[in-house]
Protein backbone atom coordinates (compact mmCIF):
# COMPACT_ATOMS: atom_id res chain seq x y z
CA UNK A 1 0.00 0.00 0.00
CA UNK A 2 1.39 3.44 -0.60
CA UNK A 3 1.34 6.07 1.74
CA UNK A 4 -0.05 8.85 -0.45
CA UNK A 5 -3.09 10.26 1.04
CA UNK A 6 -4.80 11.46 -2.59
CA UNK A 7 -7.74 13.99 -2.51
CA UNK A 8 -10.68 12.54 -2.88
CA UNK A 9 -13.59 15.88 -3.72
CA UNK A 10 -16.52 15.18 -1.41
CA UNK A 11 -19.87 15.26 -3.65
CA UNK A 12 -22.54 15.50 -1.28
CA UNK A 13 -26.31 13.99 -2.37
CA UNK A 14 -27.99 17.16 -3.73
CA UNK A 15 -26.03 17.85 -6.37
CA UNK A 16 -28.44 17.13 -8.86
CA UNK A 17 -30.68 19.30 -7.56
CA UNK A 18 -28.43 22.63 -8.83
CA UNK A 19 -29.33 21.59 -13.23
CA UNK A 20 -32.20 20.64 -14.56
CA UNK A 21 -30.77 17.96 -16.71
CA UNK A 22 -29.25 16.16 -13.62
CA UNK A 23 -32.56 16.78 -11.62
CA UNK A 24 -34.15 14.92 -14.89
CA UNK A 25 -31.82 11.64 -14.10
CA UNK A 26 -32.26 11.46 -10.93
CA UNK A 27 -36.29 11.24 -11.53
CA UNK A 28 -35.57 8.56 -14.14
CA UNK A 29 -33.20 6.67 -12.08
CA UNK A 30 -36.44 7.10 -8.89
CA UNK A 31 -38.82 5.53 -11.15
CA UNK A 32 -37.25 2.51 -10.21
CA UNK A 33 -38.95 2.75 -6.55
CA UNK A 34 -42.44 2.66 -7.77
CA UNK A 35 -41.67 -0.04 -10.49
CA UNK A 36 -39.76 -1.71 -7.76
CA UNK A 37 -42.76 -1.68 -4.90
CA UNK A 38 -45.09 -2.47 -7.97
CA UNK A 39 -43.77 -5.78 -8.95
CA UNK A 40 -43.47 -6.60 -4.85
CA UNK A 41 -47.32 -5.75 -4.87
CA UNK A 42 -47.85 -8.31 -7.85
CA UNK A 43 -45.33 -10.55 -5.99
CA UNK A 44 -47.78 -10.50 -2.79
CA UNK A 45 -50.77 -10.99 -5.19
CA UNK A 46 -49.59 -14.36 -6.53
CA UNK A 47 -48.80 -15.17 -2.96
CA UNK A 48 -52.03 -14.48 -1.89
CA UNK A 49 -53.29 -16.49 -4.93
CA UNK A 50 -52.10 -19.41 -3.92
CA UNK A 51 -52.90 -19.37 -0.35
CA UNK A 52 -56.88 -19.04 -1.47
CA UNK A 53 -59.87 -17.18 -2.19
CA UNK A 54 -60.01 -15.35 0.98
CA UNK A 55 -55.88 -14.65 1.16
CA UNK A 56 -56.51 -13.27 -2.16
CA UNK A 57 -59.87 -11.21 -1.67
CA UNK A 58 -58.06 -9.58 1.29
CA UNK A 59 -54.91 -8.39 -1.33
CA UNK A 60 -57.67 -6.89 -3.91
CA UNK A 61 -59.57 -5.56 -0.97
CA UNK A 62 -55.86 -3.80 0.08
CA UNK A 63 -55.56 -2.27 -3.34
CA UNK A 64 -58.97 -0.66 -3.22
CA UNK A 65 -58.28 2.03 -0.54
CA UNK A 66 -58.13 5.40 -2.52
CA UNK A 67 -54.49 5.67 -1.05
CA UNK A 68 -53.96 2.61 -3.14
CA UNK A 69 -55.37 4.05 -6.14
CA UNK A 70 -53.08 6.78 -6.01
CA UNK A 71 -50.08 5.29 -5.05
CA UNK A 72 -51.03 3.26 -8.28
CA UNK A 73 -51.88 6.31 -10.55
CA UNK A 74 -48.25 7.68 -9.49
CA UNK A 75 -46.53 4.90 -10.22
CA UNK A 76 -48.30 4.13 -13.78
CA UNK A 77 -47.07 8.33 -14.51
CA UNK A 78 -43.77 7.40 -13.22
CA UNK A 79 -43.28 4.03 -15.53
CA UNK A 80 -44.35 6.13 -18.40
CA UNK A 81 -41.76 8.77 -17.75
CA UNK A 82 -39.40 5.87 -17.94
CA UNK A 83 -41.22 4.36 -20.79
CA UNK A 84 -40.16 7.93 -23.01
CA UNK A 85 -36.62 8.03 -21.46
CA UNK A 86 -36.53 4.23 -21.90
CA UNK A 87 -37.11 4.81 -25.94
CA UNK A 88 -35.18 7.69 -26.18
CA UNK A 89 -32.12 6.09 -25.39
CA UNK A 90 -32.69 2.71 -27.16
CA UNK A 91 -31.28 3.98 -30.69
CA UNK A 92 -28.12 4.71 -28.94
CA UNK A 93 -27.72 1.31 -27.00
CA UNK A 94 -28.96 -0.60 -30.26
CA UNK A 95 -26.99 0.24 -33.27
CA UNK A 96 -29.33 -1.77 -35.81
CA UNK A 97 -28.43 -1.70 -39.68
CA UNK A 98 -30.38 -3.28 -42.53
CA UNK A 99 -27.73 -4.27 -45.09
CA UNK A 100 -25.85 -0.96 -45.94
CA UNK A 101 -28.17 1.47 -43.60
CA UNK A 102 -28.41 2.18 -40.35
CA UNK A 103 -31.55 2.17 -39.06
CA UNK A 104 -32.77 5.94 -38.00
CA UNK A 105 -33.09 6.61 -34.46
CA UNK A 106 -36.86 7.67 -34.91
CA UNK A 107 -37.68 4.62 -36.70
CA UNK A 108 -36.33 2.22 -33.67
CA UNK A 109 -38.35 5.00 -31.13
CA UNK A 110 -41.41 5.28 -33.21
CA UNK A 111 -41.19 1.04 -33.44
CA UNK A 112 -41.13 0.90 -29.75
CA UNK A 113 -43.60 3.43 -28.65
CA UNK A 114 -45.80 1.13 -31.61
CA UNK A 115 -45.40 -1.48 -29.18
CA UNK A 116 -45.85 -0.31 -26.19
CA UNK A 117 -49.99 0.55 -27.60
CA UNK A 118 -50.20 -2.56 -28.38
CA UNK A 119 -49.52 -4.35 -25.28
CA UNK A 120 -51.89 -1.93 -23.91
CA UNK A 121 -54.64 -2.40 -26.32
CA UNK A 122 -54.18 -5.91 -25.74
CA UNK A 123 -53.76 -5.83 -22.19
CA UNK A 124 -57.59 -3.91 -22.25
CA UNK A 125 -59.19 -6.23 -24.28
CA UNK A 126 -58.47 -9.36 -22.70
CA UNK A 127 -59.25 -7.59 -19.25
CA UNK A 128 -62.34 -6.20 -20.49
CA UNK A 129 -63.47 -8.79 -22.94
CA UNK A 130 -62.06 -12.23 -22.53
CA UNK B 1 -7.68 -9.45 -14.55
CA UNK B 2 -10.61 -10.95 -12.63
CA UNK B 3 -13.44 -11.02 -15.33
CA UNK B 4 -16.22 -8.29 -14.22
CA UNK B 5 -19.75 -9.80 -13.87
CA UNK B 6 -21.34 -6.81 -14.86
CA UNK B 7 -22.48 -7.39 -18.42
CA UNK B 8 -24.87 -10.57 -16.99
CA UNK B 9 -26.55 -7.80 -14.61
CA UNK B 10 -26.54 -5.32 -17.20
CA UNK B 11 -28.17 -7.85 -19.71
CA UNK B 12 -30.74 -8.54 -17.07
CA UNK B 13 -31.34 -4.78 -16.27
CA UNK B 14 -31.94 -4.00 -20.13
CA UNK B 15 -34.50 -7.21 -19.98
CA UNK B 16 -36.12 -5.36 -17.58
CA UNK B 17 -36.05 -2.18 -18.60
CA UNK B 18 -37.91 -3.13 -22.07
CA UNK B 19 -40.34 -5.50 -20.09
CA UNK B 20 -41.66 -2.03 -17.60
CA UNK B 21 -41.71 0.31 -20.52
CA UNK B 22 -44.17 -1.85 -22.45
CA UNK B 23 -45.88 -4.54 -20.48
CA UNK B 24 -45.95 -2.79 -16.74
CA UNK B 25 -48.07 0.36 -17.13
CA UNK B 26 -51.44 -1.61 -18.63
CA UNK B 27 -50.80 -4.18 -16.10
CA UNK B 28 -50.71 -1.40 -13.42
CA UNK B 29 -53.40 0.30 -15.12
CA UNK B 30 -55.63 -2.67 -15.07
CA UNK B 31 -54.79 -4.00 -11.45
CA UNK B 32 -53.73 -0.78 -9.27
CA UNK B 33 -56.72 1.73 -11.30
CA UNK B 34 -59.34 -0.15 -13.37
CA UNK B 35 -60.15 -3.49 -11.35
CA UNK B 36 -60.19 -1.25 -7.73
CA UNK B 37 -62.70 0.90 -9.63
CA UNK B 38 -65.05 -1.67 -10.27
CA UNK B 39 -63.90 -1.63 -13.99
CA UNK B 40 -62.61 -4.55 -14.13
CA UNK B 41 -64.12 -8.13 -12.99
CA UNK B 42 -60.57 -9.18 -10.66
CA UNK B 43 -62.71 -12.30 -9.18
CA UNK B 44 -60.75 -14.99 -7.76
CA UNK B 45 -61.83 -17.54 -10.32
CA UNK B 46 -60.91 -15.58 -12.88
CA UNK B 47 -57.30 -13.91 -11.73
CA UNK B 48 -56.50 -17.65 -11.23
CA UNK B 49 -57.82 -19.41 -14.23
CA UNK B 50 -55.72 -16.60 -15.76
CA UNK B 51 -52.31 -17.49 -13.82
CA UNK B 52 -52.68 -21.36 -14.63
CA UNK B 53 -52.58 -20.53 -18.28
CA UNK B 54 -49.29 -21.30 -19.37
CA UNK B 55 -49.34 -17.56 -21.48
CA UNK B 56 -50.82 -15.82 -18.55
CA UNK B 57 -48.36 -17.27 -16.03
CA UNK B 58 -45.04 -16.38 -18.18
CA UNK B 59 -46.95 -12.63 -18.54
CA UNK B 60 -47.12 -12.55 -14.83
CA UNK B 61 -43.65 -14.27 -14.30
CA UNK B 62 -41.94 -11.27 -16.23
CA UNK B 63 -43.62 -8.95 -14.69
CA UNK B 64 -42.79 -9.66 -11.48
CA UNK B 65 -39.05 -10.47 -12.12
CA UNK B 66 -37.39 -8.84 -15.16
CA UNK B 67 -38.38 -5.28 -13.83
CA UNK B 68 -37.03 -6.28 -10.05
CA UNK B 69 -33.21 -6.40 -11.95
CA UNK B 70 -34.18 -3.15 -13.54
CA UNK B 71 -34.82 -1.72 -10.34
CA UNK B 72 -32.49 -2.93 -8.02
CA UNK B 73 -30.02 -2.63 -10.66
CA UNK B 74 -30.80 1.33 -10.83
CA UNK B 75 -31.14 1.29 -6.84
CA UNK B 76 -27.71 0.12 -6.18
CA UNK B 77 -25.95 2.47 -8.83
CA UNK B 78 -28.04 5.29 -7.04
CA UNK B 79 -26.82 4.79 -4.02
CA UNK B 80 -23.32 6.30 -5.37
CA UNK B 81 -25.04 9.69 -7.14
CA UNK B 82 -26.03 9.76 -2.89
CA UNK B 83 -22.72 10.21 -2.03
CA UNK B 84 -22.99 6.15 -0.65
CA UNK B 85 -20.25 3.98 -1.51
CA UNK B 86 -21.61 0.35 -0.93
CA UNK B 87 -19.36 -2.54 -1.25
CA UNK B 88 -20.05 -6.13 -2.64
CA UNK B 89 -22.13 -6.96 0.48
CA UNK B 90 -24.68 -4.51 -0.16
CA UNK B 91 -24.47 -5.46 -4.19
CA UNK B 92 -24.98 -8.90 -3.17
CA UNK B 93 -27.99 -7.92 -1.53
CA UNK B 94 -29.75 -6.11 -4.00
CA UNK B 95 -28.92 -8.39 -7.23
CA UNK B 96 -30.14 -11.14 -4.31
CA UNK B 97 -32.90 -9.64 -3.57
CA UNK B 98 -34.20 -9.90 -7.18
CA UNK B 99 -33.09 -13.22 -8.18
CA UNK B 100 -35.12 -14.25 -5.21
CA UNK B 101 -37.97 -12.56 -6.45
CA UNK B 102 -37.97 -14.22 -9.50
CA UNK B 103 -37.69 -17.71 -8.52
CA UNK B 104 -40.47 -16.81 -5.86
CA UNK B 105 -42.75 -15.80 -8.48
CA UNK B 106 -41.57 -19.15 -10.68
CA UNK B 107 -42.09 -21.45 -7.71
CA UNK B 108 -45.68 -19.65 -6.91
CA UNK B 109 -46.70 -20.25 -10.52
CA UNK B 110 -45.60 -23.67 -11.00
CA UNK B 111 -46.35 -25.49 -7.76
Amino acid sequence: MSKRKPYVRKMGSTWWTKNNFHTMYIVRELSSLVILAYSVILLFGLNALRGGEAAFDAWFAGLTNPLAIVFHVITLLWTLYHATTWFSLAPKAANLWIGENRVADNVITGSLYAVLGGVTVIGLLIAFVL
Amino acid sequence: MKRSNEPVFWGLFGAGGMVAALLTPVLILITGILAPMGAVDFSFARVDAFASNILGGLIIWAAVSFPLWLSLHRLYHCLHDFGVHAGNGVKAAFYGAAALGTVAAAYLLLF
